[in-house]
């Protein structure tokens, strides 16, 4: 164990930790843009800058390991003129089209923009633009918000194990792309866009559905595979307008294409909205009082003639447990049989 | 996943999803775990990172091999052969654990005898993996100290899918890989509720928490709790119920949420076989092809629209929460059987689902001491037994519930349908990273449709240039039961001989093809081997 100060507070963690996981083990905030818990550290955005006595530039908190006895000052005048400047910088180059960005209110670049006051700007000049647009059906990647922070590459080479996108091209004319600027074309499965910090990459479906205004979010289980991600459903006006995943949960805030992007179904027009009796072959409308009826008297009398076993029911892996429940014991205490299974064989 | 039940006394994951980081060897067979399981696959590959080393056998070249240490590409349906020269070379090299086949298991000089001859030479004639490798990927396994195995449909889907995963379970007690952390034997349920609509008794033999219908003092005690007479009769499974309603023995069906009509083996019989029933209702959310069949359809809430819970893969319950209100008349599904039991003179009322799990719990110990209020903070993992219980990530710790864990000798018998010159290549099934089990839910959305819009067949591509196919060209693939059309696409993942089709799309259904072939224990049909043969589609 190392004990360190940071803004004088006595701070004891093992070796090998960064600045920046030691001060956040003590709940002291250091801003960060390029950082990550999970992905290799990188040191591009200098944000996180600290000083340590007995070195006389700043570092990178996010790179720097903790040695014995460092006294560390995370915010001190000359260290906020130099993250606020920073920040000026970054934004010169930056659309600023916050009032229609999909990432507005969950933006980690807007939000350190307010905190720090950057309004006015004193670097105006020239502004990367890019006009081609990327095809793919998944993620809108609008690559004049991208500030080069360089997660998006990281998640998808380490997490995802996929590396479909890189930093092309140097100095102001870097970008994030696939090879050859094509198309995105990859796993889909939005891990990148989970861990941008900026408007750069979204959910083309989020688009104009709703940001954080009149929208809850609910915590709930995937409805696709076995794996039992934990996704959270926004909503907003009944409707489901993007999904995103707690990062404390078996899945670690990460998803899967049908996971992140597959909810569209729920809202489907193609959903049954009212029971139906088929007739001469072609199925009517029916209200539930008169199919529940038929379904009871047919079930009773086929039961009475054949005997409880020419009866089955199939209940399905999609349903939850209880329903689950219910529908067996339906099968066996109501009904009387034991014919009764899932697909799970299938 | 009866064949784990015989052996362990209980039938799920052994171990959990946040161990595989921890584990030292994977061995992957059967699953292409990053497109059926693309979570579980992320933390294969952090164990990667880690330094963990994976053996991957599998017949096509999937994504994992990427990643694998070894690969070792066996002919479908050969797996218990390649499992038993695994074996017999663990044996030969002394890589077992005589303390834990002695303290905790039965029945292991039987087995013993009968993997004696299974040498990794005869095994490569059969499996066609090189002897060499047979013996590379033991030895990794044997000399692992946290080695898990790892297993999907690639293993069950067979005539001998039961036999198969005795195997597994035979590989991980000689090693005494079980009851650990970070080991075990670790099938991977496919859709998202498969483990639960198990433990809850969604199953013709088995009351909730896996209890016999058949033995009288579990029979009285769900009699009394439900206050009505019970059948002694196991019922029917599903595939079976489908051939009872063909021969005309089964007259109605209820089926909630499910698609037979896509997810089972050979179509055109199952479409007879419900168009012959006097009766049939289907309570889901989309006109489904089985729908279409039904007489009376009833419209029930999705995920979204309930409240309740589902348990993933590693037995862990997780809350399910109401976000928005079903559209139109749906209702949910809990409302729909407590109605229709109503009408049928038998009240079955709850307030709320939480009061349904508080019932489970009366009568299936392993949840007792799972509560809403707990599963707000967090996921639990049965065994639960009491509302102070943490839960249990892995399990046999103490032991296993039948006491010892019994070998089971298992020989290789090949698949039921194998090529010939009519239909001279294999056809395997299964699915794809953008598609979800019949396409239901998946299809109607229209980004992932995009991506992956219509069915296709993997062909090798020297298989391809025989036929004088090209990539995207329409092929016809038959076999003895059917006849589809599709898009050729060509690749390197299969074998030669070998070609894959997803099962997702209903207009290219795979299932057209494969064989009704049952597993004589877990009724499983034949979905991963069948003969069929390839042709160009002229005339277009
Ligand atoms: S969606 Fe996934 S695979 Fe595609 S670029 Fe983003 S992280 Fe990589
Ligand atoms: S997000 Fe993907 S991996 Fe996770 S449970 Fe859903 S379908 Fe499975
Ligand atoms: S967070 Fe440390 S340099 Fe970006």
């Amino acid at each position: 164990m190392l004990h360190l100060t940071i803004n004088g507070l006595r701070v004891t963690v093992p070796e090998g930790t960064t600045i920046l996981d030691a001060a956040r083990s003590a709940d002291i905030p250091i801003p960060t843009l390029c950082h990550h818990p999970k992905l290799t550290p990188y040191g591009g955005c200098r944000l996180c800058i600290v000083e340590v006595k007995g070195i006389n530039r700043p570092v990178t908190s996010c790179t720097t390991p903790v040695a014995a006895d460092m006294e560390v000052a995370t915010t001190t005048p000359a260290i906020e003129r130099m993250r606020k400047t920073i920040l000026e910088l970054i934004l010169s180059d930056h659309p600023n089209d916050c009032m229609v960005c999909e990432k507005a209110g969950d933006c980690t670049l807007q939000e350190l923009a307010y905190f720090y006051g950057v309004s006015d700007n004193r670097f105006e000049g020239e502004r990367r633009c890019y006009t081609g647009k990327d095809h793919n059906p998944f993620i809108g990647r609008d690559m004049e918000k991208c500030i080069l922070c360089g997660k998006c590459v990281r998640v998808c080479e380490e997490v995802q194990g996929v590396g479909a996108i890189d930093i092309a091209y140097r100095g102001f004319n870097a970008k994030i792309c696939p090879p050859f600027e094509k198309d995105l074309s990859c796993e889909f499965c939005g891990q990148c866009v989970s861990v941008c910090p900026t408007g750069a990459l979204t959910g083309k479906a989020w688009t104009q559905r709703g940001r954080q205004k009149d929208v809850r979010e609910i915590d709930t289980t995937c409805p696709y595979c076995g794996c039992g991600c934990s996704l959270t459903l926004h909503v907003r006006r009944n409707e489901i307008v993007r999904v995103s995943s707690r990062d404390d949960t078996i899945n670690e805030g990460w998803l899967c294409p049908k996971g992140r992007f597959g909810y569209t179904f729920v809202h489907s027009r193609d959903r049954l909205k009212t029971p139906l009796i088929k007739e001469k072959g072609v199925h009517r409308e029916a209200s539930w009082d008169e199919a529940l009826d038929l379904i009871a008297s047919r079930l009773s009398k086929i039961g009475k003639k054949h005997g409880p076993d020419a009866i089955g029911g199939l209940s399905s892996a999609r349903c939850t447990n209880e329903e689950n429940y219910l529908f067996q014991k339906f099968m066996r205490a109501v009904i009387g049989t034991n014919n009764v299974d899932h697909c799970a064989r299938l | 996943m009866a064949g784990l039940a015989t052996v362990f006394g209980s039938g799920a994951m052994t171990n959990s999803i946040p161990e595989i980081e921890n584990n030292d060897l994977l061995f992957v067979i059967g699953s292409n775990t990053t497109e059926t399981h693309p979570i579980i696959g992320l933390r294969m590959k952090k164990a990667y990172r880690r330094g963990a080393q994976i053996i991957v056998a599998d017949p096509r070249k999937i994504d994992l091999v990427r990643f694998s240490a070894i690969w070792l590409q066996h002919r479908p349906g050969t797996d218990v052969a390649l499992l038993n020269a695994i074996m017999h070379v663990l044996l030969k090299e002394k890589l077992i654990d005589k303390q834990f086949i002695a303290d905790r298991t039965e029945g292991f000089d039987a087995f013993k005898k009968s993997i004696e001859d299974i040498t990794p030479e005869k095994a490569e004639k059969i499996t066609g993996v090189p002897a060499k490798d047979i013996v590379k990927a033991a030895l990794l396994y044997g000399k692992a100290k946290r080695p898990a195995i790892y297993y999907t449909m690639g293993i069950t889907q067979h005539s001998h899918g039961t036999q198969n995963v005795f195997s597994v379970a035979n590989l991980a007690l000689m090693t005494g890989n079980l009851g650990k952390e970070s080991t075990g034997v670790n099938p991977l349920r496919g859709q998202n509720n498969v483990q639960g609509a198990t433990d809850m008794g969604c199953i013709p033999n088995q009351y909730p928490g896996y209890q016999r219908v058949d033995v009288p003092a579990i029979r009285q005690k769900f009699a009394e709790a439900w206050s009505t007479e019970l059948s002694p009769k196991p019922g029917l499974t599903a595939t079976e119920m489908v051939l009872a309603a063909h021969e005309g023995s089964l007259k109605a069906l209820y089926i909630m949420g499910e698609n037979p009509m896509i997810s089972d083996p050979d179509m055109q019989h199952t479409k007879k076989a419900l168009q012959s029933l006097d009766f049939l209702v289907v309570q889901d959310i989309f006109m489904t092809e089985t729908a279409r069949l039904a007489d009376v359809v009833l419209p029930s809430s999705c995920f979204a629209e309930k409240e309740g819970t589902f348990t993933n893969t590693e037995r862990r319950l997780q809350k399910v929460r109401r976000a928005v209100t079903p559209p139109g008349l749906a209702r949910e599904d809990s409302s729909i059987i407590m109605d229709i039991a109503g009408r049928l003179g038998s009240e079955m009322r709850y307030n709320c689902m939480e009061e349904v799990l508080q019932e489970i719990g009366g009568l299936w110990p392993a949840v007792a001491g799972v509560t809403y209020g707990r599963l707000e903070e967090a996921g639990l993992q049965w065994p639960c037994p009491t509302p102070d219980h943490p839960g249990t990530p892995y399990l046999f710790k103490g032991g296993f519930p039948r006491g010892k864990a019994a070998f089971t000798p298992v020989s290789f018998e090949p698949s039921k349908e194998l090529p010939d010159a009519d239909y001279p290549f294999i056809l395997t099934t299964g699915r794809q990273l953008f598609q979800y089990h019949t396409g239901s839910m998946t299809r109607r959305v229209p980004e992932l449709n995009e991506v992956a819009p219509e069915a296709y067949i993997e062909i090798h591509p020297d298989d391809a240039r025989e036929l004088g196919a090209d990539d995207g060209e329409m092929l016809r693939v038959s076999s003895r039961r059917g006849s589809i059309k599709l898009k050729a696409r060509i690749s390197d993942r299969p074998a030669r001989g070998l070609v894959f089709i997803p099962f997702h799309y209903h207009e290219a259904a795979a299932n057209m093809l494969t064989n009704a072939e049952l597993d004589p224990v877990c009724k499983i049909p034949e979905l991963k081997v069948c003969a069929v043969r390839v042709e160009k589609e002229t005339g277009r």
